[in-house]
């Protein structure tokens, strides 16, 4: 066959996008869900905006320079990271049915996010007991609302991951057990993105 | 295989995060991703932390180090790609990267217009005196 032959045939074979019909159930709830981590991360924006604005307007109170410790926000940073890591690992374990694979990943996902979420609680009594609470400057309520917003993302995550597991150990690694599973390992993902973000714009900057 | 047959088989097309399948997600591409972000991190730190970089530049350095991190996240982790089944992904993801832009770069351009047009504080007073 000529090379002409093989690149028509080639060409007979391009369906167009009009043409090839629904995209399969999984693709169309992951890409959904994508859309929707995208619109969470617009509204993070906002807030981000927010904050950029605000953080030197500290009404003569203190200033992240004197609130942030770093080590505390280190450790946070890799409890998110490290269990972002696990996640995928689960992910990936329930496509293969490695079952126990998957529940030991997910378990160390939601004790690395437990552990992310205490850290950031304790951090936020430890401000609120020095007299540095939301209501104390503008710089204070942007960091408690940006801050908080992504503790609340995390701690709405943990809830869905128990549920996963249970669904998971309850109904078995089917199809849209694992469609819901790809959701939440999108959304965790996300939220260390956000992170990094935050790690940067508030503390590291904040710090200096 | 026909375009069809692939579609059928979910091989046309992917989503961000999939793991399924042998295109994306091993645990080689995960550990991979885990270290630059763990040296990212790291240099961001060192980077806030001493004096290696003159210090005016240490924003500008910390916001590439920040979106190289970003980065590392969306392809070892989310595994985007520019292939052609992910190229609905990577134009949401673009139109989403336009918006956030615009937002937070449009809020800085009118506060900072609404700060150098308001009157100072002192002002005001002597206004309600």
């Amino acid at each position: 066959m000529s090379a002409h032959a093989a690149t028509l045939e080639r060409e007979e074979d391009e369906v167009p996008v009009s043409a090839l019909g629904p995209a399969p159930v999984r693709i169309v709830v992951g890409y959904g869900f994508w859309i929707f981590l995208l619109s969470d991360i617009i509204m993070f924006s906002a807030l981000f905006a927010t904050y950029a604005v605000l953080h030197e307007q500290t009404a003569g109170g203190p200033s992240g320079r004197e609130l942030f410790e770093l080590r505390h926000v280190g450790i946070e940073t890799l409890s998110l990271l490290f269990s972002s890591y696990t996640c995928g690992l689960a992910l990936l374990a329930v496509e293969r049915r490695q079952m126990r694979a998957f529940y030991i990943c997910a378990g160390l996902t939601f004790v690395l996010g437990a552990t992310f979420l205490g850290l950031e609680l304790s951090e936020f009594a430890g401000l609120i007991a020095r007299g540095a609470g939301p209501s104390r400057s503008a710089f204070l309520s942007a960091f408690f609302s940006l801050v908080g917003l992504h503790g609340a993302h995390v701690t709405a995550g943990l809830i869905w991951l128990t549920f996963m597991v249970a669904q998971t150990a309850y109904r078995g690694p089917r199809d849209f057990v694992r469609r819901r599973l790809l959701c939440f390992s999108l959304f965790w993902h996300a939220l260390d993105i956000i992170w990094v973000a935050l790690l940067t714009l508030v503390y590291l900057m904040g710090a200096r | 295989m026909s375009e069809h047959a692939k579609r059928a088989a979910g091989a046309g097309d992917s989503v961000p995060g999939d793991a399924e399948g042998d295109r994306a997600g091993s645990i080689a591409l995960y550990t991979t991703g885990l270290v630059f972000a763990l040296l990212l991190t790291a240099a961001s730190f060192v980077v806030s932390q001493t004096h290696l970089l003159w210090s005016p530049g240490v924003p500008a350095g910390l916001a590439v180090l920040a979106i190289a991190q970003m980065g590392v996240h969306l392809v070892f982790f989310l595994h985007m790609s520019t292939g052609a089944d992910n190229t609905n992904n990577v134009v949401a993801l673009a139109f989403g990267v336009l918006i956030v832009t615009l937002i937070v770069s449009g809020t800085f351009w009118i506060m900072a217009h609404l700060n150098g047009n308001m009157i100072p504080a002192t002002a005001i007073m002597e206004m309600s005196h």
